[in-house]
């Protein structure tokens, strides 16, 4: 005979399916966590420019650089992504420092403009070589072109 | 009311609706900024606008949720609050702090307020939605453990209800699952993976189960309809929320850097977070229908309803249509993305916070059940105009998006980002238009606590 579907019944299936499905997430995340080396472009952290990414991300988040713009994809949406920039300009740190540094402090009359930050050019080193880490990591092909 | 002590909701919810303004207001400013560029620049900057917007947006629901519990646990309980003078310290020590970081954001430059609340002590700052300096999340944490352990012995000394204990659930995930906010390693993967415990597994996972509780208390309160009833379909959703959320968080880690399984685990499990939304629809319509009294406060049952239904378009429909990895590989960051935000924070949490006041405020306030009936009249079209703002916000949006993912990403001459966004500003300037709409359905809706005040309570129709 069939059982009444009863409010334990449905308090069971609350707690047994959480509890079920937080341990298989943990087992995945875990599982994530050893593929990740492949992946993450985190020999890039450990090697001579390690320090230099990390200032770069540490002047990228002081910056509220994620207030506009994506990084793989995640931010907002006002300026251009970001993850893939490195590529989008020749694969020069160059080229990515002199945009940031040559932004109107007045903006441009009618149109978006990125602030001007007054980097220090080590400082935009930093930015460009945190950007280029980024570029490198393993993102399954994202974005589906150069425009990101 | 039935507690005294239910009377330290109310500061919480006045402040709420405060920063709603706020947010409003500055979401006003950004929609601008889309079409004009240069306006406010550089003195508010498109960054700072949107922080106030996410942030205001962030801390009025967190208020919002602590004034629904500081109101419904000791009702549920059957008992006075553990402590209304801790609730009302703890009300000011959150505004406060609400207050200057909100002044850090538009008198600073943020690089500045980065310095003066020493964030390379703890580097916490930067990351989207969580901007506040690293010493507002601590004071985030203070706030929160003072309010768990404020309505924890409430519940523990009185009546334990269902409703009560998934509500302390839902908030105990919700601080549990912001101390992640705390790990920022220089692995941008791992930055990103941790990052989404602290927003995928809220909005998605425990905040559903706040959302959920104060549903059920309100249905229970209008309808009369046997708590027991209410109970089992409270489970249910909630049971189905956390199966198909929390592996749906895998819809997070297609793009960046995770394992590439994660694009069957995450379309799999979060093709299915509608089903729950869909369930609390059905729910909500089948216990009005089933109601044993007419409750004289039309308004709330019109937002509870309204939470249900919009909740499942916002969260369910417009999530859906973009979370199949094949469909959000050209999607994923673009307008879609902005689409499906607005609609579905609207929907479930700006809704189910205002459900909560639209109940609670006329007895905060001293009526018997509800307020007269030129207020109540006032509310209902506050509630039309937003919500129906809040379809066209998302209609243009999506319109949006859908232009910008083929003309930057689908084409055949993919074009540049700025180039593209020039190409839909049309789609932008509506956007705007319905969101001055909002606005004035937001007035609309503060000046319902003002109008008819000196006119007799409705009265119950049967």
């Amino acid at each position: 005979m069939a059982q009444p579907f009863t409010k334990i019944v449905a308090r069971n299936i609350f707690y047994g399916g959480t509890a079920f499905f937080f341990l298989l997430f943990l087992a995945l995340t875990f599982d994530t966590m050893g593929q990740l080396p492949q992946r993450d472009n985190r020999a890039a952290l450990s090697g001579e420019l390690g320090p230099v990414i990390t200032k770069g991300k540490l002047i990228w988040e002081e910056n509220n650089c994620i207030g506009c713009h994506t990084l793989l994809g995640e931010g907002a949406y006002f300026a251009p992504e970001l993850g893939n920039v490195y590529q989008r300009y020749g694969n020069s740190t160059d080229a990515i420092k002199a945009f940031i540094a040559s932004r109107p402090a007045e903006g441009i009359p009618g149109r978006r403009s990125m602030p001007q930050f007054n980097f220090s050019d080590e400082e935009l080193t930093a930015i460009a070589e945190f950007l280029k880490y980024v570029s490198e990591i393993n993102t399954a092909n994202w974005p589906p072109n150069i425009q990101g | 009311m039935q507690y005294k002590s239910q009377a330290v909701a109310k500061p919480y919810f006045i402040a709420a609706i405060a920063l709603f303004v706020a947010q409003v207001l500055f979401g006003l400013i950004m929609g601008l900024q889309y079409v004009v560029g240069d306006f406010l620049f550089p003195e508010i900057p498109f960054n700072v606008a949107r922080m106030v917007h996410t942030n205001a947006l962030i801390v009025w629901l967190l208020m919002a949720f602590m004034g629904a519990s500081y109101y419904l646990v000791p009702e549920e309980a059957e008992t006075e609050l553990y402590s209304p003078g801790l609730a009302t310290l703890m009300f000011w020590v959150f505004l406060v702090a609400a207050a200057l970081t909100v002044a850090g954001y538009l008198l600073l430059s943020y690089s500045t307020l980065a310095d003066v609340t020493m964030n390379k002590l703890l580097p916490t700052m930067g990351r989207e939605f969580l901007e506040q300096p690293t010493i507002t999340k601590i004071g985030i944490v203070i706030v929160a453990l003072a309010f768990l352990f404020n309505i924890g012995m409430t519940i523990l000394r009185g009546r334990k209800t269902v409703i009560n204990l998934v509500l302390l659930m839902g908030l105990t995930g919700l601080a549990v699952f912001f101390l992640f906010a705390f790990y920022n390693p220089d692995n941008l993967v791992l930055d990103k993976y941790f990052w989404w415990w602290v927003v995928h597994l809220w909005v998605e996972g425990v905040w559903e189960l706040i959302l959920g509780a104060i549903l059920a208390f309100v249905l229970v309160k209008t309808t009369g309809v046997d708590r027991e009833v209410i109970e089992k379909w409270l489970y249910v959703i909630i049971a189905m929320t956390l199966i198909t959320g929390i592996i749906g968080t895998g819809h997070h880690y297609y793009w960046i850097g995770a394992p590439e399984y994660w694009q069957w685990w995450g379309s799999i499990f979060s093709a299915m977070e509608p089903i729950p939304f869909f369930m609390m629809t059905v729910f909500a319509f089948n216990i009005v229908n089933k109601r044993r009294r007419d409750h004289p406060n039309k308004p709330a049952m019109l937002w509870a309803l309204g939470t249900a239904v919009m909740a499942f378009l916002g969260a369910g429909v417009w999530g859906f249509l973009h979370t199949l990895s094949p469909v959000n590989y050209y999607t994923h960051g673009s307008q879609i993305t902005a689409a499906h935000g607005h609609m579905a924070f609207y929907g479930a949490y700006v809704m189910i916070n205002i459900t909560i006041i639209s109940y609670a405020m006329p007895l905060l306030r001293g009526r018997n059940a509800a307020n007269p009936l030129k207020s109540q009249v006032w509310e209902m079209w506050s509630f039309w105009l937003m919500t129906i703002a809040m379809v066209f916000i998302t209609l243009f949006l999506t319109g949006a998006g859908i232009l910008q993912a083929y003309l930057q990403r689908m084409g055949e001459n993919p074009q540049p980002f700025m180039v593209v966004q020039e190409q839909i500003s049309l789609f932008y300037w509506l956007r705007e238009i319905a969101g001055v709409i909002f606005l004035i359905g937001l007035v609309v809706y503060i000046a319902s606590f003002f109008v008819g005040q000196n006119d007799p309570e409705a009265a119950t129709e049967s």
